[in-house]
């Protein structure tokens, strides 16, 4: 008997008939296309996008040359040169990170003793030219002012949990 | 006015007559192909909750004539060990067949380019011989994964060729003509739809399509092509035009079967409401667009398909084509004979 149904189930193509109307099903539902340029999907406050260099309120630039980043970083994308400056502390020199080479990871975030560097949630970037890929201190800086309000908001939201 | 164009049609040579007559109907085609392949995009989008390409102009309704576009600037690239004139062969040999079986398709009463008395054996004769294009372009390609195609294709097409052959040759007893205009007329009676040859023929219907369906090579019978294992089977040697053409060929032949059922089975360009209380409501919408109605409904089960079935494997396909397919026509063959003989109304009084 059951051979028998199984066998009447396939000749009429029972299955594939349930296949039919399962997508039938979704031909009209409801569709989930985000629509890139124009709508975007929300985005984490831990997200971790393109690096930059914070300062103190103040104008004077956290990091303090400790190195700590440079010797977290898993992929050895950072580079960190730094000498004493003229009133006596110690300051970076050169600081670049290879975009190449850095896998986003955040760790470098995790190990600065001064919250300098950080990944802010810039995503949409993208290179021309060779060497471009190179962050250096200079650029790094510059998108620590342009994102310093977003930065600043995200670790404060983000305190109460580390 | 209407005399103004006869006189002027009238005065128009013959052969440029067939030329017109042939464009009418090949250009019409041909952009149906292209639309049908955005059709295709989006309906399969959709059934993925996806909402299917929408960029190039409104709504995407552009998007044919972008990729047409780009696949006419590509290089053709012809292998070097390929044969040179076979490879360019391959894909005017599969679409011209599709195009060429448009002569004889009726688009509404007294409306075929040709209207012959074998119009059913010179569409089987032209839909066998798309298969020679394929194998063809897989065998001159001079690769193993087109040859592999190109036998995979030819073998499940003489499969299904039979099975195929088989379920017109019910359709040819049930209407008693090879003529396809009059196999549509045999449909017509006062019951509207239920006059159509679908109820009766309701197994050879499901087989004619099915088989349809793998002779254009269509997903889940798409072996031919086979991603999955074959690269793209018999045209992976193929870039711009010479893909593109290919490309057209497939659409063109889905759109050809789709006509061909719609006009064996569901009445062809008869109203479904014929006889029925709508028939005074309706009566005006002209045949062709019932006609065309149908073809869409069918081709939209293609796509339905593809966007639904794994590929089936190879083995199946053989014993579906061989083991089901074929005894099912053989009994149905008979069936329908002793309703033919017992004139059994309403289809074979």
């Amino acid at each position: 008997m059951n051979a028998m149904n199984h066998y009447i189930k396939s000749f009429l193509l029972w299955e594939l008939l349930k296949g039919l109307a399962l997508t039938g099903k979704y031909l009209f539902a409801r569709k989930i296309t985000v629509q890139y340029p124009e709508e975007k999907t929300p985005q984490s406050g831990r997200f971790r996008g393109l690096h930059a260099l914070r300062r103190y309120e103040n104008g004077e630039e956290r990091c303090i040359g400790c190195k700590l980043c440079e010797a977290t970083c898993p992929a050895l994308a950072i580079t960190i040169e730094s000498d004493q400056r003229d009133d006596g502390s110690r300051r970076t020199t050169l600081y670049e990170i290879d975009l190449f080479k850095c896998i986003y990871c955040g760790f470098c975030e995790e190990a600065c003793p001064v919250d300098a560097i950080v990944e802010t949630r810039e995503f949409e970037y993208h290179f021309e030219k060779r060497g471009e890929n190179i962050m250096t201190k200079d650029m790094l800086l510059s998108v620590g002012d342009r994102q310093e309000k977003q930065i600043a908001f995200d670790r404060t939201e983000d305190a109460p949990y580390r | 006015m209407i005399d103004a164009a006869l006189t002027i049609w009238n005065a128009i040579p013959e052969l440029l007559q067939i030329v017109i007559k042939i464009v009418a109907v090949v250009v019409p085609i041909m952009l149906s192909v292209a639309y049908l392949t955005l059709a295709e995009r989006k309906v399969i989008g959709y059934i993925q909750v996806r909402i299917g390409p929408n960029r190039v102009g409104p709504r995407g309704l552009l998007q044919p004539i972008a990729d047409g576009l780009k696949l006419a600037m590509k290089e053709i690239i012809i292998p070097t060990n390929a044969n040179r004139f076979l490879f360019v062969l391959g894909p005017i040999f599969t679409l011209a067949p599709a195009l060429v079986a448009w002569a004889v398709i009726p688009f509404d009463e007294g409306a075929a380019i040709a209207n012959i008395d074998a119009g059913l054996l010179y569409i089987l004769a032209m839909t066998s011989v798309g298969v020679y294009g394929v194998i063809i372009a897989g065998w001159a390609s001079n690769s193993k994964y087109a040859f592999l195609g190109a036998l995979r294709s030819s073998a499940q097409v003489i499969s299904y060729e039979i099975a195929m052959g088989f379920a017109l040759v019910v359709v040819l007893m049930a209407a008693g003509s090879l003529n396809l205009q009059d196999i549509v007329l045999a449909q017509k009676g006062e019951l509207g739809l239920l006059d159509w040859f679908w109820l009766p023929l309701l197994p050879m219907f499901v087989v004619y399509f099915i088989s349809g369906v793998a002779e254009t090579n269509r997903a889940p019978f798409d072996v031919a092509e086979g991603e999955s294992e074959i690269v793209a089977g018999f045209h992976v040697e193929y870039s711009g035009m010479t893909f593109a053409i290919f490309f057209l060929a497939e659409y063109a032949n889905m759109i050809l079967i789709s006509v061909l059922t719609a006009i064996m089975f569901m009445g062809g360009w008869l109203s479904p409401f014929a006889g029925t209380m709508f028939e005074p409501v309706l009566g005006w919408i002209p045949g062709f667009f019932w006609l065309l109605a149908k073809t869409a409904l069918l081709l939209f089960l293609f796509l339905w398909f593809r966007a639904t079935f794994p590929r089936y494997r190879y083995d199946q396909i053989m014993r579906l084509g061989w083991k089901v397919f074929i005894p099912v026509t053989i009994v149905w063959i008979l069936v329908v004979g002793c309703l033919v003989l017992g004139n059994v109304p309403p289809w074979f009084d």
